[in-house]
């Protein structure tokens, strides 16, 4: 009976699309995502115009308190938003819809995430906790703050289990099948989400009692450690939803094949496997970490650059191969045979291609010496806003104009993939203008979260004054950016023509090899990354709790 | 799994890059000493002012055209301040922070570092060059930090 109703509800998908039960939840996340865009870009621009001089922000608003906002609306809401509406419009579609226990625990997490959010933005409008994102110990911000976290946290690991059941569940019924390739993508996704987020848990509960006063002092050095080992996860996870459109639904809107399956699936298990003691690199210039450690930390860095590598062969073997089947010729100009006007190409495209200056800056900041030069200054923003802020996000707008149809039962129109060009075009320039001065200052020494300041007419910092201007520009053309995308979205989730509207996945070349079975083993994939989160961490974590100073008491300079 | 040469070369030469980027980095480290600033002493964040050397900030010369530097850090000024030094001193720093953590950083030199309660940061600098430099704090401490900053005068 069971299996009957499921492949009934396979069938009925394929030709159907999306149930709408499990559109409602994609579409909910899509929508909560999008409103932390809107305001979190918002706040960005009050930042980029004040740090311009352009703009005094009121006493009650500050700058820091901005920052902290919008920081944690787009790093924590609108990423981690549009990556649970995305996968799990992906868990539907390629696993014949959700089990209806998943989908409890969907709307289940959903709610913890808002309610968390509700209690973690409450102390920042009033002034309680600007800590920025990080908020590292031993600054303190209300315990409601904290609480905030907690709740997110145990939100994503609902959703977290939700998509584990959903897969084994898959698997029970598809023995010795390999997972279909996105629901491969997402189970590494929240693979990462949940066990990278155990770190920065176990940090929030040290802070919760010392923040309550219940104890006294905190080690800041094991919280700072803590959290990286977090939150350079969180890059990768933005990375791997970005590399899986590129690999699986770029080729099919292009009319190609996919490369490799088993090279895909290598991808993504050496992300999985190496993320979490990348991390450490943020600390490259910390006291208390010996440089042998540290070194063991470059090497855990760098090696995360060989599957981004081995990426960039695969897209642009299938660029290549595409356009040569098309007619194209020549070393370059097949590239003219790419489909441009097309915003569901185009938007993934350019993301691509930042992602070859910023994968090259993330190589920079893992080596030692050149991480001294550039560590804390405005190219760390500069760097972050060409990999999360183009690579990633520019690929999320793309996914954006045939997810949203898909899910709303909407088609896109030429009008609203004009619409989407030029709004790729904007957020181009606009991070051309933003993410390019933003490097220069930081070589020249300009300082990251920092409101406007000449250090009382210092020659040096009035130097930079010129490039803070092109930051200003650039932050506008994002913004105008901005209100298209939402636009956008909103548009075709509840106003373009109905319709049917394709999930664009690739398949595998005809002559393709057949894949391995030991890349479904996530048993041993899990095994091997826990190994290399001790070789990371556990040395740095003893020496920090066996050598710790006396710790510190919680301060409010703010 | 059947592999184009072009992409046996392209994964080579990938792997040839980064080890190449470990050597460099480990040469540097290792071979010439110019490895992070990553000092292993600790300290009671809360007796910094009581603690030798830090009882006692400001600049020792300690050698010929070379001096050490002692000095705190806390919301929002770095002490001491405004420091002057001829031109060719190499000017050791050692550092550590009374409350939240901070980063020092010296524009137009390779000073940069952290500053945490409890630890004690050291770091090294040879300046040659004559001029005003300007040091700041570049890690946000607070609602004054854009105002963490001084000056060291190379005459
Ligand atoms: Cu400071």
């Amino acid at each position: 009976m069971e299996t009957a109703k499921t492949t009934f509800k396979e069938k009925a998908n394929k030709a159907l699309g999306i149930s709408p039960e499990d559109a409602l939840i994609s579409k909910s996340y899509l929508i909560v995502s999008f409103t932390a865009l809107l305001l979190g870009g918002l706040l960005g621009l009050l930042q980029g115009l004040n740090r311009a001089g352009l703009l005094e922000l009121p006493s009650w608003f500050n700058y820091y308190q901005v920052l902290t906002a919008h920081g944690i609306l787009l790093i924590l809401v609108f990423t981690a938003f549009f990556t649970i509406g995305y996968f799990y419009a992906v868990l539907s579609h390629c696993l014949g819809g959700l089990l209806p226990k998943v989908r409890k625990m969907a709307w289940i997490g959903f709610g913890m995430k808002i309610f968390g959010f509700v209690l973690a933005v409450i102390p920042i409008i009033m002034n309680e906790a600007t800590v920025m994102f990080t908020f590292y110990p031993p600054m303190a911000a209300s315990p409601i703050f904290y609480f905030g976290l907690v709740f997110i946290v145990l939100g994503v690991w609902m959703l977290a289990f939700g998509a584990f059941l959903q897969v084994a569940n898959w698997r029970k019924n598809n023995k010795g099948q390999h997972v279909p390739i996105l629901a491969y993508f997402a189970t590494g996704v929240f693979v990462l989400l949940f066990f990278g987020s155990i770190p920065v848990t176990i940090e929030v509960l040290m802070i919760i009692p010392w923040a309550l006063g219940w104890v006294e002092t905190i080690n800041v050095m094991l919280a700072r450690t803590l959290f990286w080992a977090f939150g350079h996860t969180l890059v990768n996870i933005w990375y791997l939803v970005a590399v899986s459109a590129w690999y699986v639904v770029v080729p099919k809107i292009i009319g190609g094949r996919r490369f490799s399956d088993t090279l895909t699936r290598v991808v993504i298990m050496l992300l999985v496997v190496m993320n979490i003691p990348g991390g450490f690199h943020h600390q490259i210039v910390d006291p208390g970490i010996a440089e042998s450690v540290k070194y063991l930390h470059v090497f855990m860095s760098l090696a995360i650059g060989f599957p981004s590598l081995m990426t960039a062969y695969a897209m642009f073997s299938v660029f290549e191969k595409t356009a040569r089947k098309k007619g194209g010729t020549g070393i370059f100009s097949w590239f003219k045979k790419l489909p441009w006007g097309d915003v569901r190409f185009l938007a993934p495209m350019i993301a691509m291609i930042a992602f070859i200056p910023g994968g090259a800056g993330g190589i920079v900041q893992s080596m030692n010496q050149l991480n001294q030069v550039v560590h804390n200054t405005m190219w760390v923003v500069g760097h972050f806003h060409i990999t999360l802020g183009t690579s990633a996000v520019l690929t999320f707008f793309g996914i954006c104009y045939w997810l949203v149809p898909y899910i709303s039962g909407r088609v896109l129109t030429p009008k609203m993939n004009k619409l989407g060009v030029i709004q790729t075009i904007f957020w181009t320039v606009g991070m051309i203008f933003m993410s390019g001065s933003m490097h220069w200052v930081g070589l020249l020494g300009s300082p990251r979260r920092t409101s406007y300041t000449t250090y009382s007419d210092n020659a040096t910092a009035l130097s930079w004054d010129p490039y803070l201007m092109f930051l200003a520009i650039g932050g506008t053309l994002l913004m105008i950016g901005v209100i298209i995308q939402v636009y956008a979205v909103f548009n075709m989730m509840f106003f373009a023509p109905k319709g049917e509207t394709e999930f664009p996945i690739a398949k595998a070349e005809d002559d393709a090899v057949k894949t391995p079975y030991w890349t479904e083993r996530w048993g041993m994939i899990i095994v091997v990354m826990l190994l290399l989160v001790a070789m990371g961490y556990v040395i740095p974590i003893v020496e920090f709790i066996v050598n710790a100073p006396p710790g510190s008491p919680p301060f409010k300079t703010w | 799994m059947k592999m184009h040469l072009d992409e046996k070369i392209w994964l080579i030469l990938s792997f040839g890059l980064i080890m190449g980027f470990m050597l460099i980095t480990g040469y540097q480290t290792f071979v010439l000493g110019m490895g992070p600033p990553s000092h292993m002493e600790t300290i009671d964040p809360q007796k910094v002012d009581e603690t030798a050397p830090f009882d006692n900030p400001g600049i020792t010369q300690i050698g010929e055209n070379e001096y050490e530097v002692v000095m705190t850090l806390a919301v929002f000024s770095f002490n001491p301040s405004n420091i002057e030094i001829p031109a060719g001193a190499t000017v050791h720093f050692t550092l550590t922070s009374k409350d939240v953590i901070h980063g020092i950083q010296v524009a137009g030199t390779n000073i940069n570092a952290m500053v945490t309660p409890g630890h004690i940061q050291k770091i090294t600098q040879k300046f040659d060059k004559p001029g005003e430099y300007l040091v700041l704090c570049n890690e946000y401490c607070g609602t004054g930090h854009q105002f963490m900053a001084t000056t060291i005068t190379v005459k």
